[in-house]
C-alpha cells in the first residue's frame, strides 16, 4: 500500500532522505524525477503516488508520468512520452496527457518544459560561437619554466648586450654624423696606420733574417760591441753606439719595438714614432764618429 | 749557437745510452730516431728535445751540470707561469649543435629569405601597421599592457575585441591594410599568451608571455616614449627557426629608425626565451653608452609557428613546442 503521508513524514521531516540536500535557507531534492528541484511535500516523487515530470535527453524532451496503479511494478512505474519539437504542440501534448491531473503538477510541468527549451536554444546558439578551450597547466612544469626563465635572464646580461650592440653600431657608423666624437675618428686613423707599419716591419724582419749569417765588411771607424767596454766616455758615444747596436742586432730589438707601441695604448705620438723609425730601417745607416781625445787616466807627473 | 746545441743534444742522448742500456731498451731506439730527426731540424731544438725523454726521466739525472742547471731553470719557469685561465662551462658553451644553425653565407637561406612572406617588407614594399587586440573581456592589466605596447610600436592600433572570431577579423584587417595582428590572451587578469599573425597570409606565431612589467612598475624608468621610430636589436637568433622569428619581429617596426629619438627595442633570445626590452640610450663618449629603460618589458616563449594565418584546426604547423624533446637534454634549444 502506498501511504504518501507516512512516507513524507518519515523522509521529509523526521528521518533521512538520501536525495535531500540541506542548505541554510532551503532544502533541495536531488532526485532526477523531481519537477521543481526543491524538497517539498508536493514536489517529492517518493511521497506522491501520482506524479509527472519533464526530462531532457540529448536535446529531446520527454514527459514522465507515474500513477498509483503501477506503484507495485517499479520497472514499469514511469510512463515516457516523447514531446514534439514544436513548443506549442508540445504544450498541447502535455495538456492532453495530464488532463484531469492536479493543477500544480500541470503548471510545474509546463514551466519546466519552457525552461528546458530555453536552455536548449541557448546551447545551440553558443556552439555556433567560438568555443573556449581550457588547457590544463601542470604546476611542476610551470615552476620549472619559471626557474629556467630566471636563469636565462641572468645568463643573458641584457644591459651589457644592448650597450655592446649600440657601441658596435656607433663604430660601424650606422648613425652617420649625428654624434661628433673626433677623437674616435683619430683613433681609427691611427689604428690603420699601425696596421700598415706593422706589415712593413714584418717584411723587414724577414729580410733581416735572411741576412743573418752573411758576412759583411764594415768600415774601420764603426764601433763594435766588444770595444764598448774599452771607452771611458760612455756618455758621448752611447748615442752613437746604441744605434749601431740596434742596427746589428735587429732580430731581438725589432720585437721589443713592436710590442712597445702596442702596449702604450696606441694613442698619442708613440706609434707615429715607431712608424717613422721603422721606415728608416730599410736604409743603411752610416754613422760618422768623431773621436774625442780620451782624457788620460793618470796625470802626468 | 745552433752547432753548439746540436752537440749538446747528442751528448744527452749518448749519456742516456751509456747510463741505462738495460732498463729501458726502448728509449735508445727512440733516441736514435729522435736524434735523426733533430739533425734535420737544427733550428727548433728545444721543443722536441723535451718530448723525447721517457716519462720516468727527471731533471736530476742529467750528469752534465750546465745542462742540468738549464733544464732545472726551465722547469722552474714553467711552474712559475700561471696556469692558463680555464674557460668555465656554461649552457651556451655546451649547447648541442643544431644542424639548422644558419651560416651567414648560406645561399639557400638567402634565397628563401628573398622569397618568403617577409620579403615584401624587406624590399620596402609595405609599411607595418599593427592591430593589437585581446581575448574576450580583458581586465585592467591586460588593457594597460596593450596600450603601452601601442606606444612602443609605431603605427599600432588597439581595438576592443567584442567577442569576434579571429577568422572573421582577419579578412577585415587585410581589407583595411594592416600587416600584423597581435592578440594578447588573458588568464586570471594577467596576460599570458600572444598570437602574432603576419597578415597578407603570413606565418602565425603563438607565444607564451610571462613576466610582464608595466611602465609604472619599472624602477628608475624614464619618461614616456615619444613618437619616433625605435631601432631594433635582435640578438642570438641563430637557427633557421630563430631567423624567421627575427624577421617576424623586425617587420613589426618601420624600416628607418629615427635616430633622433634615441630609442631602441631589443629582442634578445637566450635559451629559447625571448626577452623584450625598450630603452632610451645616450652616448656619453665613444666608449660608453648609458641606457635607461622605458616601456614595458616581457618575455616570450615560442609555442608554435603556423604557416598561414590563424587557423587552429586546419592550419599547417611549421613547428610546435614539444616539451619532452627539450626535457631529454637540457642543452638543446630550438631558437
Amino acid at each position: 500500500m502506498q501511504h504518501d503521508d507516512v512516507i513524507w513524514d518519515v523522509i521529509g521531516n523526521r528521518a533521512f532522505c538520501s536525495f535531500k540536500v540541506k542548505t541554510k535557507v532551503q532544502n533541495f531534492c536531488r532526485n532526477e524525477y523531481n519537477i521543481t528541484g526543491l524538497c517539498n511535500r508536493s514536489s517529492c516523487p517518493l511521497a506522491n503516488s501520482q506524479y509527472a515530470t519533464i526530462r531532457e535527453e540529448k536535446g529531446q524532451c520527454f514527459l514522465y508520468m507515474k500513477v498509483i496503479e503501477r506503484a507495485a511494478f517499479p520497472a514499469r512505474m514511469w510512463e515516457k512520452v516523447k514531446l514534439s519539437k514544436n513548443y506549442e504542440k508540445a504544450l498541447e501534448q502535455i495538456d492532453q496527457n495530464l488532463i484531469y491531473w492536479p493543477r500544480f503538477i500541470r503548471h510545474k510541468c509546463k514551466q519546466r518544459f519552457t525552461k528546458i527549451t530555453q536552455y536548449l536554444i541557448r546551447i545551440r546558439k553558443l556552439t555556433l560561437k567560438r568555443q573556449r578551450k581550457l588547457v590544463p597547466l601542470s604546476r611542476k612544469v610551470e615552476a620549472r619554466e619559471k626557474r629556467k626563465e630566471e636563469k636565462a635572464l641572468i645568463a643573458a646580461q641584457l644591459d651589457n648586450a644592448i650597450e655592446k650592440e649600440l657601441l658596435e653600431r656607433l663604430k660601424q657608423g650606422t648613425y652617420g654624423d649625428i654624434y661628433n666624437f673626433p677623437i674616435h675618428a683619430f683613433d681609427k686613423a691611427l689604428e690603420h696606420q699601425d696596421e700598415e707599419s706593422e706589415t712593413d716591419s714584418e717584411e723587414e724582419e724577414e729580410e733581416d733574417d735572411e741576412d743573418v749569417g752573411k758576412k759583411e765588411f764594415v768600415a774601420e771607424d764603426e764601433i763594435e760591441e766588444s770595444d764598448l767596454s774599452d771607452f771611458e766616455d760612455m756618455d758621448n758615444l752611447k748615442a752613437g753606439s746604441d744605434e749601431h747596436e740596434e742596427s746589428s742586432e735587429e732580430d731581438e730589438s725589432e720585437e721589443e719595438m713592436e710590442e712597445e707601441p702596442e702596449a702604450s695604448g696606441s694613442k698619442g705620438k708613440m706609434p707615429l714614432k715607431g712608424a717613422v723609425f721603422r721606415k728608416k730601417r730599410a736604409y743603411v745607416e752610416i754613422e760618422y764618429e768623431q773621436e774625442m781625445e780620451p782624457v788620460p787616466k793618470s796625470k802626468a807627473t | 749557437m745552433d752547432v753548439v746545441e746540436e752537440h749538446d743534444i747528442q751528448d744527452k742522448h749518448t749519456k742516456k745510452k751509456t747510463k741505462k742500456p738495460k732498463k729501458q731498451p726502448k728509449p735508445p731506439h727512440e733516441n736514435g730516431n729522435d736524434s735523426m730527426i733533430e739533425k734535420t731540424e737544427p733550428e727548433h731544438v728545444d721543443a722536441p728535445a723535451e718530448f723525447s725523454f721517457p716519462p720516468t726521466f727527471s731533471v736530476s739525472e742529467i750528469k752534465n751540470k750546465q745542462r742540468r742547471h738549464l733544464m732545472f731553470m726551465k722547469l722552474k719557469q714553467e711552474k712559475r707561469k700561471a696556469p692558463p685561465k680555464e674557460v668555465p662551462k656554461t649552457i651556451e658553451n655546451q649547447r648541442v649543435y643544431d644542424e639548422t644553425t644558419v651560416n651567414p653565407e648560406d645561399e639557400e637561406v638567402a634565397f628563401d629569405e628573398g622569397t618568403d612572406e617577409f620579403s615584401a617588407y624587406f624590399n620596402r614594399l609595405t609599411n607595418p601597421k599593427v592591430l593589437i587586440t585581446t581575448s574576450d573581456r580583458p581586465r585592467g592589466r591586460t588593457v594597460r599592457f596593450c596600450n603601452q605596447l601601442a606606444t612602443v610600436i609605431p603605427d599600432a592600433h588597439v581595438y576592443y575585441r567584442r567577442g569576434l572570431a579571429l577568422k572573421k577579423v582577419i579578412p577585415q584587417c587585410i581589407a583595411r591594410g594592416f600587416t600584423y595582428l597581435m592578440v594578447i590572451n588573458e588568464d586570471r587578469k594577467v596576460p599570458n599568451g600572444m598570437v602574432l599573425c603576419h597578415l597578407p597570409d603570413g606565418p602565425t606565431a603563438h607565444f607564451k608571455v610571462s613576466s610582464v612589467r608595466l611602465r609604472k612598475e619599472m624602477k628608475r624608468r624614464g619618461k614616456d616614449p615619444t613618437e619616433h621610430s625605435p631601432e631594433v636589436i635582435l640578438n642570438n637568433f641563430t637557427t633557421r627557426l630563430g631567423h624567421s622569428m627575427g624577421r617576424l619581429f623586425a617587420a613589426l617596426f618601420p624600416h628607418d629608425p629615427q635616430f633622433v629619438g634615441r630609442q631602441v627595442a631589443t629582442f634578445h633570445n637566450q635559451r629559447d626565451f625571448i626577452f623584450f626590452r625598450f630603452h632610451r640610450y645616450i652616448f656619453k663618449n665613444e666608449k660608453r653608452v648609458g641606457i635607461q629603460e622605458l616601456g614595458p618589458r616581457f618575455t616570450l616563449k615560442l609555442r608554435s609557428l603556423q604557416k598561414g594565418t590563424f587557423d587552429s584546426k586546419f592550419g599547417e604547423y611549421e613547428w610546435v613546442l614539444k616539451r619532452h624533446e627539450n626535457d631529454v637534454c637540457r642543452r638543446r634549444f630550438n631558437l
